[in-house]
């Protein structure tokens, strides 16, 4: 591929046709596609071979301080899907998201109620890095470390918790360039891999940032509106990338962007003030809310 | 909206602070690294404190009240005679005459570097020069004032050279100790004024104000806190330091007006401050009375804790959660010892 | 960024004919600045004058010597009392001096005090911005701050009545000095004790540098790595300290020139001859007095009325601040690194 073309964008389109409602349906433009005139948009629901739930939150409540950000939530991340926590601003989607890698305890005055579990064990039980390697997190502005895209790709796995190893041992080099190649980077930097990763353009360092995250080997991935800094063509790469990884890993995605929910996620959970207002696969919650504020969020009322 | 608001939900149950991060289960070099970081922070607290709580034992020991209104007298039974009152005056003369030096000048520079800074090529040669002379050691400084003072056209300011001497004076210290303050004036100013946002002064055009107008009563006034905060940092670098009252002012204890007018024949004198007091009768000086010594390094000591305070006490209210403390600390600390960590300001 | 102009036009105003008390101020204003200008131009002359006048002074002492003055040959006081009471060695000029134990004296004392300011306010440095509870922090900077404020007498007083007779009587004993006794006088006032307060002095400013260059680390990448399952202390050793290395070599570069012009501490403490200690000494290396540069010049600062000898005074002094100009120039090369990243440190 030539790497001065961008690659190729399936399905997401553009979409240059106007946004007809066909007559009788309850949504109105502005919200979310819903019918089936735009089922094309929606990726293919490819049936995984294997539906693993991979962590479960059970009553979780989130404070800071006084404050609960997070009230009563209870969800399952599964392999094999891709969860997206949608929600207003404050919903309190990015402090449930911190929560399942313990990024929350960074911050003073931080409490928790209820139960987080990882593979049936409690998370607060395991070693805080030990889950930082399992779960790991991409956050919104693409932050790669001042150092070469191969020491960056390579960091989690020379820094283990351990006998620290040395940088270029022959599994390492394998395992960034299988890292960079799951995140579709590779074609990209194969030459570049000694050049400092400050040098990438935005979209190729949110994708640095996940094969970053990538080469850890995790089991769940965590993705904090890895698309809000980027292009049109980056995002949907990464969403190509996205719906490409679930099957071997469980993914759960915040997004502000309901288009984006529609295009990626198999099953959504819409928050409300701290509150799980809906929760159910992304048919049933798009096609049919059951919840009159969901209903109101998708059709563009509040947001 | 109805559906906007939340619907009253279960009451919240008791929260568990979360539990941070466990060192124990680091590797163990990580561990030793963690665990020396933590020494080093509080011995540096130990090592702080003691200094503090020797010096006051020990001055408090010696301290009288009489100390306070009498002069240095020699006598054979060292412990009881004189005071410093000497000292006191002359500390507080010298760092008078060098703030009132320093201040309006260094401000005026501060004030260039900043708003003018034109030609260029003169900005980065003045701004490297303040830098420089942060750099320089005091006895330099010292050794240069030495060489201006004693040719003959500035003789007015001391004793002049019947013996071919020397120009000792508190003019001429006061004068050198104004270039000590300065680089730390210019560089409190210099960051202030660059804090203040552009449109402070394109409003203050607009309005018809020149530039100096402008600075004079918008830029300046704005800036007051920082300002004053540079002034008293450099006073306190007057006041500790020795090297230049050794030279220019001479080793003698009691301040020897010279001639018959009263406040001008002792500014023409020599003298002694609280620092050079202290190095005169401590071991290595030639009084070996360490009593007094003690004695008046707490009064000194006191008196730059309580500048430290003051000058706290000035830039704190500024920017309230900016870049932390250091930014007030790091003008000081950029200056005291000297070199630089810019080649001035940035074009 | 280009000087800030004005460059608004008074609204109302007739083109090309500014009104009368227009041209008043713009003309102050073109005054004003031409003052600022002069008294700039003024402050840099004053400071080159400075340089070029003590090295004029200085000129006659290395016009002698040559390069030899920084070499060794001979006891510096010897050499000083000489010019003193003006009766030359024989074989040498009254303003021959060999200056090499002074520099040696000046070398090690800023190098060992350096080197441990550094590892010690590194890591201190990393336990502010780090590990440390925010009610220790604040509780240990106002103390960092008043280390900072401590005049040098006053540790130098500490040193001379405290710390050199506690080393005089714990840690030398008879024998070491008797084995050296018809060269030298050992007692508290000696390499080490020099040092050590030197590194105490340097230590806020150094602390205060190092803090503020780890604090301008960005957050996310701290933040990315500890999301990556890194602890704390790699991440900072991997990113924070990797990031922030030019500016913490900047503090070095500043606290030498602490170091380098610290002149009455030294004068009080660490020595009676100036001695070039020697490290083949072993161990009795560490106790023997020195005598810095800045100290020498303080020490003789009496004897300037004296031609040869306030050359040579005058030469010192020209060292000391040469070096403080290069000082001044590496430490501005040493942050340039940093600029790379954005980060304004």
């Amino acid at each position: 591929m030539d790497p001065l073309m961008p690659p190729p964008v399936r399905r997401i389109a553009v979409d240059r046709q106007p946004n007809i409602a066909p007559p009788g349906d309850a949504t109105n433009g502005g919200g979310a596609p819903t019918t089936v005139a735009h089922a094309h948009l929606r990726r293919p629901a490819a049936t995984p071979t294997s539906v693993k739930e991979r962590m479960r939150l059970e009553s979780v409540w989130l404070a800071y301080g006084s404050n609960w950000v997070v009230r009563d939530v209870s969800l399952s991340v599964r392999q094999g899907e891709v969860l997206a926590l949608i929600g207003a601003s404050g919903s309190g989607k990015t402090t449930l998201l911190r929560s399942l890698n313990r990024l929350t305890e960074v911050t003073e005055g931080a409490a928790r109620s209820g139960l987080v579990t990882l593979d049936g064990t409690d998370v607060h039980e395991l070693e805080v890095n030990e889950l930082r390697r399992r779960v790991t997190m991409v956050f919104q502005q693409p932050n790669p470390f001042p150092m070469t895209i191969f020491d960056n790709v390579a960091y989690a796995l020379v820094e283990r918790n351990g006998r620290r190893r040395r940088r270029r041992t022959p599994e390492i080099e394998a395992a960034v360039v299988d890292a960079l190649q799951r995140a579709g980077l590779y074609s990209e930097v194969a030459d570049d891999l000694d050049h400092s990763a400050l040098a990438l353009s935005g979209g190729q360092q949110q994708r640095l940032c996940i094969a970053r995250a990538l080469a850890a080997r995790p089991e769940v991935l965590l993705l904090d509106e890895p698309c809000s800094a980027l292009d049109p063509i980056s995002t949907a790469t990464i969403e190509e990338l996205i719906v490409q990884l679930r099957e071997s890993i469980a993914i759960v995605i915040v997004t502000h962007n309901l288009q984006q929910a529609f295009r990626v996620a198999d099953e959504v959970a819409f928050m409300h003030l701290g509150e799980l207002v809906e929760y159910g696969s992304s048919k049933q919650v798009f096609d049919r809310p059951r919840a009159q504020r969901t209903r109101d969020y998708i059709n563009g009322a509040f947001g | 909206m109805a559906s906007v608001a939340a619907s009253p939900g279960p009451s919240p149950p008791p929260a568990v602070p979360v539990p941070r991060e466990r060192v124990s289960s680091w590797p163990l070099i990580d561990r030793v690294c963690y665990w020396l970081c933590w020494i080093t922070g509080i011995g540096l607290c130990v090592i702080a404190v003691a200094i503090v709580v020797f010096m006051f034992v020990k001055g408090i020991a010696y301290l009288r009240p009489e100390l306070f209104v009498k002069s240095p007298a020699a006598s054979l039974r060292q412990t009881q005679s004189g005071g410093f009152l000497d000292p006191i005056i002359g500390t507080f003369v010298v760092t008078a005459i060098g703030t009132a030096v320093a201040a309006p000048l260094g401000i005026a520079l501060g004030v260039w570097l900043s708003e003018y800074r034109s030609p260029r090529w003169l900005a980065r040669i003045v701004g490297s020069s303040i830098e420089i002379l942060a750099g320089v050691p005091s006895i330099v400084l010292a050794l240069f004032g030495l060489l201006i003072v004693s040719k003959g056209f500035l003789s007015f300011l001391s004793q002049g050279s019947p013996q071919g001497a020397l120009g000792e004076s508190f003019l001429d210290a006061g004068l050198f100790m104004a270039l000590l303050a300065m680089p730390l004036i210019v560089a409190a100013t210099y960051e202030a004024l660059e804090q203040v946002p552009d449109r402070v002064r394109e409003a203050s055009w607009a309005l018809g104000k020149t530039r100096a107008t402008t600075i004079r009563h918008v830029l300046l006034p704005s800036i007051r806190p920082s300002m004053a905060g540079g002034v008293v940092l450099g006073m306190g670098r007057i006041i500790g330091d020795t090297a230049i009252v050794t030279v220019l002012l001479g080793l003698t204890l009691k301040n020897e007006p010279v001639g018959s007018t009263p406040i001008i024949g002792t500014l023409r004198g020599t003298g002694s401050t609280l620092t050079s007091y202290i190095f005169y009768n401590s071991p290595a000086g030639e009084g070996n009375s360490h009593e007094k010594a003690y004695a008046a390094a707490f009064v000194l000591l006191m008196v730059v804790l309580a500048l430290n305070a003051l000058v706290t006490r000035i830039t704190r209210g500024r920017e309230p959660g900016s870049r932390s403390w250091w930014s007030g600390f790091l003008t000081r600390a950029r200056l005291v010892g000297g070199g630089s960590t810019s080649g001035g300001p940035e074009p | 960024m280009a000087a800030r102009q004005p460059s608004v036009r008074i609204a109302g105003a007739p083109a090309g004919k500014p009104r009368p008390e227009l041209a008043a101020a713009v003309r102050s204003d073109r005054r004003t600045e031409w003052l600022l200008r002069a008294l700039a131009f003024g402050a840099f002359a004053l400071i080159a004058f400075m340089v070029v006048t003590v090295v004029i002074k200085a000129w006659p002492s290395f016009s002698y010597n040559g390069l030899g003055w920084f070499g060794s040959g001979g006891d510096v006081s010897t050499e000083l009392r000489v010019m003193r009471e003006g009766t030359p060695l024989p074989g040498h000029g009254l303003a021959y001096f060999r200056a090499w134990p002074l520099i040696w004296g000046t070398v090690v004392t800023t190098v060992v005090a350096v080197v441990l300011a550094l590892v010690i306010s590194t890591l201190a440095a990393v336990f502010l911005t780090e590990f440390a509870p925010t009610r220790v922090r604040r509780a240990v900077e106002p103390v960092v701050r008043l280390l900072a404020g401590v005049p040098s007498v006053i540790y130098g007083l500490i040193g001379i009545l405290a710390l050199a007779p506690w080393i005089n009587e714990h840690l030398i004993s008879n024998s070491r000095k008797q084995s050296v006794i018809y060269v030298v006088q050992l007692n508290g006032a000696n390499i080490t004790t020099a040092s050590l307060i030197l590194t105490v002095m340097i230590l806020p400013i150094m602390i205060a540098l190092c803090a503020n260059a780890l604090a301008a680390v960005p957050v996310s990448w701290r933040e990315g790595s500890a999301a990556l399952g890194v602890n704390r202390w790699r991440t900072i050793w991997r990113v924070s300290l990797r990031t922030a290395w030019p500016a913490i070599a900047a503090a070095t570069v500043l606290a030498t020139a602490r170091a380098l012009g610290e002149a009455v501490m030294l004068a009080m403490v660490a020595g009676g001859t100036a001695f070039a200690a020697n490290p083949l000494d072993g161990l009795t290396f560490f106790f023997e007095p020195v005598r810095p540069l800045a100290a020498m010049i303080f020490q003789e600062s009496e004897g300037l009325t004296i031609a040869t000898l306030s050359h040579t005074i005058y030469a010192m002094a020209a060292v000391l601040l040469v070096s403080a100009t290069m000082l001044s120039f590496a430490g501005w090369a040493a942050k340039q690194p940093m600029k790379r990243y954005g980060v304004r440190a």
